[in-house]
Formats: structure tokens, C-alpha cells, sequence
């Protein structure tokens, strides 16, 4: 039983990582971030510490996509460098 | 030297480093197996000084020493990101128009204000009881605030948020962890070692010098992080720089 939750935690955490590495936009990638923080307070909880799991819960799903978000929304009010010919921040 | 020297050096320091790994992870006890040589004398050590939480015990006083760096770690993360982040020359500060909040939002987002905070403060005040501590509940009591943000609008946030105070706040838990420290070495023991009378084994007043250390670290967390916050929202919301619209 414990080792079952132990696996799909895993996958769950395995799976999340791998959509915040394929989402390319920085304002989903937040979003997706803060799901990987999640899934990984699960996976913390399973592996029986409870500390870690709350610390993972308040920082990674909370307060690092919400840094993310603001930085994002900052250099987006930036205009574009003009005739550099490149389009950057997609 | 040349390039191929260079390569054979690093390849040998990357072998040197694999040995030494390898030699580590096969003397580690096996996953999840029943013996715990380092966790049944971390448990013996906090439940002989009364602490029902273990980590607590472990963090704050068998490994003081190490917390009172990861504090410090912390706390000039924060300082560099004051001095970053602070308004330049070319830039000026616009008032940020308020924003429409849908009702939902805001009657969810003001329930859980009052929620939150308590719940943060009871995390940081049971530290040396229950799951969590000083860390955990600060940030926890932090980003509880910042519910007003959402619910309201930036002015209500910065009403309820005078910079000052949570600057003077996060030195005041930083220096409280040393002085507390310090302590140790007038009542005639080393520095943060445990010198309080040990309490009744699981209730509020138990573990010594550990509720005390937790309180310093939630206050320095907790400050720290709203003034982290703080500097980033003022960058997003209020400050702009030449040719930002």
C-alpha cells in the first residue's frame, strides 16, 4: 500500500516536471511550477516528513510562482528593443 | 596548459568525485528499510530535552549552529534584493489605478485572510510540538497578508504594510537567534546550546531555548519575505522605468 503511494507520487512529480520543462511561456511555466510544488508536498508527505512537505508547500507552490509571475509581468511592460530584428519573450 | 591536459585533469577529478560517491551511496542504509542509525539517536537526543518534534529538536538545538547560517543565508538573499531592486534615477513611481475584483474573489480571499494568519502563527508558536516551525509558519504568515492584495487592491496592502517596521522586524529576528545564542555563554554554556529549563514534555512550554529560537526565525521569515515581496510588487506595480508604458 505505502509503496503504491510512493510510486504515483512519484510518477505525479515525474509528470509535472516534465510539463514545466515543456511549457515554453514563463507565466504557465509559474502555474505549472506551483502544480510541481504541490505534487511534491505529496510526495514529501508519503515519504513521512512533514516538515519538508509544508515548507515545499508554502515556498515552491506559493511563493516562487508568485515571484515568477511578478518578475514576468515586469519585463513584459518593457517595450521591445526596436530594429534588433529579434523577437524575444514569446 | 593545453586542452588536452585540461581534459585529462578533469576527467580525473570527475572519476576522483564518482568513487567517492559510489563508495557513499553503497554504505547508506537501504530505502525505506527498519534500521535508522542517525534517526534513533536524533529522536533519543530531542525526546531526552523534551522536544515531541524531532526536526525542531534537530534544527534548533542539536544543529543550532547550521540554522543560524541558513538564517543568514536568507537574510542577505533579501538585503541583496533590496538593493537591487530599489528605484533608480530613471525611474519614477506612478500610482497603480485600482483593479476590478470579482466578488467571489474577494469573499474567498478575506475568509481566508484571518484563516491563514492564524494558522501561520499556530505553526511557528508549536514548532517544538507539531510538524513545522519558525520557517515554515513565517512564510506561511507572510504570504497570508498578501491575501488582502488579491481581495482588495495594492493600496490596501500597503496600508496594512509599513515598510519600515518589517525591515526593522527582519534584522530584530536575526539578531535575536544570536542574541539568544549568546546567551548560552553568560548561563555558563556554549554558544546555542540549550540553557532554559526543559519544560513538560509535550506542551507549549517544553524544549527549552527551542520555542524561543523558533519565535526569532518566524519573525525574521516572516519579515523577510513581505519585504522580499514588497520589492518585487513595487517593481511590477509602481515603478517604471523610461519608455514603460
Amino acid at each position: 500500500m505505502n509503496d503504491a503511494l510512493i510510486v504515483i507520487s512519484l510518477l505525479l512529480v515525474a509528470a509535472a516536471a516534465t510539463t514545466a520543462v515543456v511549457v515554453r511561456d514563463p507565466a504557465r511555466q509559474a502555474l505549472v511550477l506551483s502544480l510541481l510544488g504541490l505534487t511534491l508536498a505529496v510526495l514529501f508527505i508519503v515519504l513521512q516528513a512533514p516538515d519538508v512537505a509544508l515548507s515545499q508547500l508554502a515556498v515552491g507552490s506559493a511563493l516562487t510562482p508568485l515571484l515568477l509571475l511578478l518578475s514576468v509581468r515586469k519585463i513584459r511592460r518593457r517595450p521591445r528593443p526596436p530594429a534588433s530584428g529579434r523577437r524575444e519573450g514569446e | 596548459m593545453t586542452r588536452g591536459q585540461r581534459l585529462w585533469l578533469l576527467a580525473v577529478g570527475l572519476a576522483g568525485v564518482a568513487v567517492l560517491l559510489v563508495t557513499a551511496y553503497t554504505g547508506l542504509p537501504d530505502f525505506g528499510a527498519a534500521s535508522h542509525p542517525y534517526g534513533d539517536r536524533a529522536v533519543h537526543a530531542s525526546l531526552a530535552r523534551h522536544t515531541a518534534n524531532v526536526i525542531s529538536s534537530i534544527n534548533f538545538d542539536q544543529r543550532g549552529y547550521d540554522t543560524l547560517g541558513e538564517e543568514s543565508i536568507l537574510f542577505g538573499a533579501v538585503l541583496g534584493t533590496v538593493v537591487l531592486l530599489r528605484q533608480t534615477r530613471d525611474e519614477r513611481q506612478v500610482e497603480p489605478a485600482p483593479a476590478l475584483v470579482l466578488p467571489a474573489v474577494r469573499r474567498y480571499a478575506l475568509y481566508l485572510l484571518p484563516v491563514t494568519l492564524v494558522v501561520g502563527l499556530y505553526v511557528v508558536a508549536h514548532g517544538q510540538l507539531s510538524p513545522g516551525g519558525g520557517f515554515q509558519g513565517g512564510v506561511v504568515t507572510a504570504t497570508a497578508l498578501h491575501l488582502l492584495y488579491i481581495a482588495v487592491d495594492y493600496h490596501a496592502l500597503e496600508r496594512i504594510r509599513p515598510m519600515g517596521l518589517y525591515e526593522i522586524g527582519d534584522a530584530a529576528g536575526e539578531g535575536a537567534y544570536l542574541v539568544l545564542g549568546a546567551a548560552g555563554l553568560l548561563g555558563g554554556t556554549s554558544f546555542l546550546a540549550n540553557f532554559l529549563p526543559l519544560g513538560t514534555f509535550n506542551t507549549l512550554s517544553s524544549g527549552g531555548t527551542v520555542p524561543l529560537l523558533n519565535a526569532a526565525i518566524g519573525m525574521e521569515v516572516a519579515c523577510a519575505v513581505v519585504v522580499l515581496l514588497a520589492r518585487f510588487l513595487d517593481q511590477a506595480v509602481e515603478i517604471e522605468g523610461r519608455g514603460e508604458k
